[in-house]
């Protein structure tokens, strides 16, 4: 026999492990952007402050109430960096993308497992000296670059089927979640002193949020020469050249859908579709009405928006998927057909970190 | 800096065993030359590559997984990096001897699950087939295409101190290691290319294709491009790199029980698109775990229905069920005489000198003999029930012998064999140790070994136990094609 294959099939499982591994490391480099730029937000005597501000964003109140521990800077650094136990902190991520890259390796390179391989043996390696003074934001920087060698090695070596759309998709939709994240933390941040005072400490603030978002440059570039924290927030939110703006990546995620629909023929999209469609809408909404009180809000529902999208990509193509019994592809003429879960409006969720259902069902064997 | 060069054959000394790295006529040269290349190499920077190498086994994630109370610990299948070396005539004979062997196996089964020619013959005792464990009634009368029931077979052989080879085990259920006889030309081409240059090696990557090829063979009549797929029982099972391994190397799906379901007789797997249809499954989950509705109710690893949809004829399982009792310790013993009855041949390899206590001349040889040999229990597997005659004391001996005498049937004796050894880097420099090999056998409508096998070396010093899970390493075999 000759002739290439043209598509092979992707199971649901493994869709789902790569759209879990690649939102996972996602999720462990924006952790290492959000804990660098806290350190940035650092201002003297005010230390717990800006971390408890991490704290907020993240919904950990209660996780470190838990442990027993207060919001200050040294206990909040270890919660994310160090403690394995933690589901939201660095160390929870990795292990789950690996876990989730072990049951991938028959689809992924080499070359990405051994890299997160050994990037994930260094992260369990880190050390609490790490943790303090300027040795923080070299650690932050080494976490950033080993998601990055991911994403490139990912970029250079991962086969372009069915497989890599969810990948993608993984990976946008996280992105997205935590630049509304990382755009929230002004909200729990406020500027005191004087009306002056307070101008330049929110300038400063801005600018390391842009800095730590990689959108700096980007934003100087497209912004007026003056600042407007109205601009900022449209840039972040909607600029589509703009790798980590919101907007890109639900744009991109309609893109991958699109043709998962065209060129693979999942139908089951038609759904998806649409609730990036509303996603997008209400994207389009001015900037300027959301500022100075409704931003928060605006940014809780689209977190909720994006963690009920996650849901309905899960019922429409993963494990928790019930396929119908005229869908089988031994006859190529699998009829179309509607499911149960096509009006699905999952529950409302304000924590998509937590609600990151970890991919860990492999069985022991006996 | 001046590298030590202090020559790490000094102090080598492989006593009155077989070493396999001595120089033999029809070896071209290459043992010679092999021991020459390390010399220079020295033992400093042997060491120093032998570690490099290592680690990059762990980092690609070459690795079996080792679970304690609380952790997981992924762990290297132990790489020395000195090659064992069979030449080519000598690879020839074990070639047609493995075959062989598969040969009488496959005919085995075809017979005991359908006529039972061998039983009304007399060959073999009807008790030790149909009251075994592992046989599996379920099977009578149910054809395979092409006679094949072991599609993949691993023989392990041992060589005594005359450099003669003998079989000491058949594995016919689900027999692994083949990664690691591929993944260890690689890791030799990578970090040992000095070692290898200019050999004329017989290549080892075909085996993936090889696989595939049967798969598709065995699928289920008029399928133009079956579905394969690889059944692993997931990613706890300290097999999972293997079942990686050849799922790549085949090219297809490595599923878990959960991907498929049984519906209407046929097998279909979960896919984004919808219910695919399977054809053939290298299920590497014993027959127990395949069915909870057949056979162990409480496996979370199988398929409801599996069992339903092969005996249709919808799908081919390799290894076909029921092959356990082709590869248990006392058929084992009846294996010459298994050969000769259905190939008219001797067996090209012979077995190891094996009494059958069930048989009278051989009890009492047994029991004349028990200081001198290893007694082993037929129905138990990895090592346990064994008495070493030579390593027993008084009461271990008496405690032997009682058992032997209220059941003859459930035991077999061998002498104590000196394995081969080849030297092997240790902490003391290079050093015997003993191992062994075992080549693997695909069948689809024919029989292919693949060139060499895997050679498994016990690293503890005088150990004969070369299980990966009691202190094992493994060695790159290199067949030299001429």
């Amino acid at each position: 026999m000759i002739g290439l294959q043209r598509h092979t099939p992707l199971l649901t499982r493994d869709a789902e492990g790569l759209f879990w591994m690649a939102r996972y490391l996602e999720r462990v480099e924006n952790l290492a952007r959000l804990i660098d730029v806290t350190q940035t937000f650092e201002s003297p005597g005010r230390e717990a402050e800006s971390w408890g501000a991490l704290v907020a964003i993240m919904a950990d109140q209660a996780g470190l109430k838990e442990r027993g521990l207060a919001i200050d800077a040294a206990s909040v650094k270890h919660f994310y960096l160090l403690d394995p136990v933690n589901p939201t902190g660095i160390l929870a991520s990795i292990e789950a993308a690996r876990l989730n890259a072990r049951t991938l390796r028959p689809l992924i390179s080499t070359e990405m497992w051994m890299q997160l391989n050994v990037f994930h043996g260094d992260l369990l390696a880190i050390e609490p000296w790490e943790l303090d003074g300027d040795a923080l934001s070299r650690l932050c920087r080494r976490i950033k670059e080993g998601v990055q060698a991911h994403t490139g090695i990912t970029e250079g070596t991962f086969f372009r089927d069915q497989g890599w759309h969810f990948y993608e998709v993984g990976r946008l939709i996280e992105r997205a979640d935590q630049t509304t994240r990382l755009l929230d933390i002004k909200y729990h941040l406020l500027a005191r002193g004087t009306a002056e005072e307070r101008r330049v400490v929110e300038l400063t603030q801005w600018n390391a949020l842009l800095r730590a978002a990689a959108g700096y440059h980007g934003f100087r570039r497209v912004a007026q020469a003056g600042f407007v924290p109205a601009d900022v927030v449209a840039f972040l939110l909607g600029d589509t050249s703009f790798a980590r703006s919101v907007a890109l990546c639900v744009g991109q995620m309609e893109w991958h859908f699109s043709a998962l629909r065209s060129r693979y023929g999942l139908r089951d999209t038609a759904p998806v579709l649409e609730r990036i469609e509303d996603l997008r809408v209400a994207l389009g909404e001015p900037v300027l009405r959301l500022l100075p009180n409704g931003l928060h809000e605006f940014l809780d529902s689209m977190q909720r928006d994006l963690a009920s999208l996650g849901e309905l990509i899960g019922t429409m193509f993963f494990r928790d998927w019930r396929p119908l019994k005229k869908r089988r592809l031994e006859a190529p003429d699998a009829q179309p057909h509607s499911q149960d879960g096509q009006s699905h409006d999952g529950p409302p969720q304000n924590d998509p970190p937590q609600s990151g259902q970890s991919q860990s069902q492999g069985q022991r064997t006996p | 800096m001046q590298p030590n060069r202090v020559n790490p054959f000094t102090s080598y000394d492989p006593g009155a065993y077989y070493c396999e790295l001595t120089a033999r006529p029809g070896d071209g040269g290459s043992a010679a030359l092999v021991r020459k290349r390390i010399t220079t190499i020295g033992l400093d920077a042997l060491r120093l590559r032998a570690r490099a190498a290592e680690r990059d086994l762990f980092n690609l994630g070459i690795t079996f997984t080792v679970y304690s109370e609380a952790s997981a610990i992924d762990r290297i299948l132990p790489f020395d990096c000195v090659p064992r070396i069979i030449a080519a005539k000598e690879w020839a004979v074990l070639e047609r001897g493995v075959a062989q062997r598969v040969r009488a196996l496959n005919l085995f089964l075809a017979d005991i699950y359908n006529a039972r020619h061998i039983t009304r013959d007399g060959v073999i005792p009807p008790q030790l087939v149909y009251g075994n464990a592992n046989y599996r009634p379920e099977m009578e009368g149910f054809p395979v295409r092409f006679g094949t029931y072991v599609h993949i077979c691993g023989i392990d052989l041992v060589r005594d101190e005359h450099g003669a080879f003998s079989v000491l085990e058949d594995n016919a259920r689900t027999p692994s290691g083949v990664s690691y006889v591929v993944e260890n030309r690689h890791l030799m081409m990578r970090a040992f290319p000095d070692l290898v240059a200019g050999m004329k090696l017989r290549p080892v990557d075909d085996y993936g294709r090889r696989l595939r090829n049967a798969m598709d063979e065995i699928a289920p009549e008029g399928i133009d491009n079956p579905q394969v797929v690889l059944l692993s029982p997931g990613i706890y099972n300290s097999a999972y790199f293997e079942h990686v391994f050849l799922a790549r190397e085949m090219g297809v799906p490595l599923v878990e029980g959960a991907d498929l379901t049984v519906e209407d007789d046929k097998v279909w797997m979960r896919t984004t698109a919808g219910l695919r249809r399977v054809h053939t499954i290298y299920r590497r989950i014993a027959d127990d775990f395949l069915d909870p509705s057949v056979f162990r109710p409480d496996s979370m690893l199988g398929v409801h229905g599996l069992i339903g949809a092969w005996r249709r004829g919808n799908v081919t399982l390799a290894n076909a069920v029921g092959t356990g009792v082709a590869d248990d310790k006392a058929v084992y013993a009846y294996m010459p005489r298994i050969i000769k009855y259905y190939l008219d041949e001797d067996a090209i390899l012979p077995n190891v000198e094996t009494h059958i206590c069930g048989e009278p001349a051989g009890l009492a040889y047994t029991l004349a003999n028990l200081e001198k040999l290893v007694v082993k229990p037929v129905g138990e597997s990895g090592g346990y029930g064994i008495t070493v005659g030579p390593r027993a004391s008084r009461a271990e001996l008496d405690a032997a012998r009682a058992l032997l005498i209220a059941d003859p049937a459930n035991w077999i004796s061998q002498p104590m064999i000196s394995l081969s050894v080849a030297p092997t880097l240790t902490d003391a420099g290079l050093r015997p140790r003993h191992l062994d090999l075992r080549p693997f056998a695909i069948t689809g409508r024919e029989t292919w070994v693949l060139p060499g096998g895997l050679s498994r070396v016990a690293l503890k010093e005088g150990s004969l136990i070369v299980n990966s899970s009691q202190g094992g390493g493994s060695k790159d075999t290199w067949v030299l094609a001429e």
